[in-house]
């Protein structure tokens, strides 16, 4: 197995899922097995191969450097669960 | 034990396009919150990053600037972690394939020599939003115009041996992202950001120590005492029997002190990958070409050439180059008056403290280059002295005019009449008859005295070499 429940526990904690001990345990099999089945690829020669970054063969568009979003502050606050001042709300949060 | 200090600087500099790295939404400074925030922004489902290409152009004028390689195919990666003030959950960044890699910048050390400082690499990414913790039940407030705002974190090797060539190289560092007119370099603003890792070893030894990294220096001078601050603080550690922790540490300017904010094992695995969202970065030769044919005069260049053209000392040109609107200043007066050393005088000297007087921005000051180099003729032709001409300067700076009228207007043109001239002289002389012996019995000293006196008597206005040649002879036929 090369995932254990503690790492699948370190994940999900960076992740913020919840998790209990059972599940933990289904998670590392689960993991483990995909990543053993991954594994077969570092059998395969890829000398010369480039490494992929995206799936599709093509290069990113750039769109010209101008301002084209309107101020819509209200529309988008009125679906916040909590605005005051302008500012979005959230439970506090210190440092 | 003598130790060593290693220093490697993270420069943040948020690059000055109009619209936000991934959106239309625009970038300014100071809006009311969230005015300046899309969907983008905001990390709404179902949105996608478009890149900005003005971004792009800037990292890659940065890099040739650098001297360092502009990778022909760049990657943006996700960086994950969760706070508020980042909706996302997270940030996207360049990992494993930076826009620019392997460059460098040379810094002048205080003994006068050439240091060059390696940058390992220069990589873009979106800034966050502000949180604002201040004001609120139980509750944070979230600020979002800042975030997706375009930053290039720029990232030095550990060259770095004090906190005066940290210094030394943030200075350059800023001097050159205005120059390139990429970056504001508004560090109050927080445009121009830097962190720094710091650790020391002992002297000889190979392999480097454990290393803090400090957060929070957004001024030269914080950044001076941070770094002092943290060396001694590890120097104490480990002659105390300690060993330093690699941390994070934020400097505490009102204390002057740093403080630990996370240590290692709590410090986040960023978990980064490639953006889905978003296709490799291609940018071509011409494209690279394109910028390079853009690049203005660096800093380095114009210092060099201010020494060969207008034969300044190696500091004046140092100092007229720190920023490009002073260096263009600079050779708007010398157009005007073509007297390259006092305009290198009088625009480091009077003209600047005049700058730092009154609080103004070189733009706006009320003396411009064209009435500098007036002022600065008449001293070439002699109509005024150096002396008389601070006079002018300080009427010209008040809103009185231009010199030519500042001087009609006071009265202040300088007599050059040696009949004028001689009438008082020999008035200085007879009034004082004491010093006239006391010169002739060969108190040479006396002889300043008599200048002091026609000076005096010509409310300065006095061509100065003429008196002394004139007293001279004046003095030996009495």
């Amino acid at each position: 197995m090369s995932v254990d429940t503690e790492h699948v526990q370190r994940i999900a904690e960076l992740s913020r899922l919840a998790m209990d001990a059972d599940q933990a345990r289904e998670f590392a099999t689960g993991l483990s097995d995909i990543f053993d089945f991954v594994e077969q690829l570092d059998g395969a020669d890829i000398e010369g191969v480039e490494p992929m970054a995206h799936p599709m063969d093509a290069a990113q568009r750039m769109r010209p450097d101008a301002v084209t979003e309107p101020d819509r502050r209200e529309d988008y606050q009125a679906i916040a669960p909590a605005v005051e001042a302008g500012l979005y709300l959230v439970p506090r949060v210190i440092e | 034990m003598e130790w060593e200090t290693v220093i490697g600087l993270e420069i943040h500099a948020q690059l000055n396009t109009v619209s936000k790295i991934f959106s239309g939404a625009p970038t300014a400074y100071g809006a009311e919150p969230n005015r300046q925030a899309c969907p983008v922004d905001l990390g709404m489902p179902g949105v996608l990053p478009v890149l900005n290409r003005g971004v792009v152009e800037r990292a890659v004028m940065l890099g040739l600037a650098l001297d360092a390689e502009v990778a022909g195919r760049s990657v943006f990666a996700r960086k994950n972690y969760f706070y508020p003030d980042l909706p996302k959950g997270y940030q996207i960044s360049q990992f494993e394939l930076p826009i620019v890699a392997d460059g460098h910048l040379d810094i002048e050390l205080e003994d006068g020599t050439t240091k060059r400082i390696g940058v390992t690499r220069a990589h873009l990414e979106e800034d966050a939003g502000k949180s604002l913790h201040e004001g609120f039940e139980a509750m944070t407030g979230i600020d979002l115009n800042r975030a997706g705002t375009p930053l290039v974190e720029i990232v030095s090797e550990p060259d770095l041996r004090s906190a005066k060539e940290a210094v030394a190289y943030m200075k350059k560092l800023h001097s050159l992202v205005r120059y390139l007119d990429i970056c504001d370099g508004n560090m109050q603003e927080g445009s121009f950001r830097c962190d720094a890792n710091v650790s020391i070893r002992p002297k000889g030894q190979a392999e480097f120590g454990t290393r803090a990294e400090l957060k929070n220096l957004n001024s030269f001078r914080f950044v001076e005492r941070a770094i002092n601050f943290e060396i001694e603080r590890q120097i104490d550690v480990i002659e105390g029997g300690g060993r330093v922790v690699q941390e994070t540490r934020l400097y505490d300017p009102d204390r002057d002190e740093t403080r630990s904010m996370r240590t290692k094992e709590e410090a986040n695995d960023y978990r980064y990958f490639p953006d889905p969202d978003l296709l490799p970065v291609e940018v071509d030769q011409g494209f690279i070409e394109e910028i390079r044919g853009r690049l203005p005069e660096l800093p380095d260049a114009k210092r060099e050439r201010f020494v060969c053209e207008y034969e300044l000392p190696e500091y004046d040109a140092g100092v007229l180059t720190a920023t490009r609107e002073m260096g263009d200043f600079y050779e708007a007066v010398v157009r005007g008056c073509n007297a390259p050393k006092l305009a290198a005088n009088w625009v480091m000297g009077e003209f600047s403290a005049a700058l730092n007087r009154s609080e103004v921005e070189l733009a706006e000051a009320p003396v411009d280059a064209g009435a500098l180099a007036g002022l600065l003729a008449r001293i070439q032709d002699e109509t005024i002295s150096g002396k008389i001409a601070k006079e002018v300067f300080e009427a010209m700076w008040n809103g009185e005019g231009d010199a030519d009228s500042v001087i009609e207007a006071k009265g202040l043109k300088q007599i050059t009449d040696t009949g004028a001239i001689d009438a008082i002289i020999d008035e200085v002389i007879a009034n004082n008859p004491k010093q006239l012996e006391q010169y002739k019995g060969g108190k040479d000293k006396l002889f300043g005295f008599f200048v002091g006196q026609v000076m005096k008597a010509t409310q300065g206005k006095a061509n100065p070499a003429q008196v002394n040649e004139r007293l001279k002879e004046r003095l030996d036929q009495a």
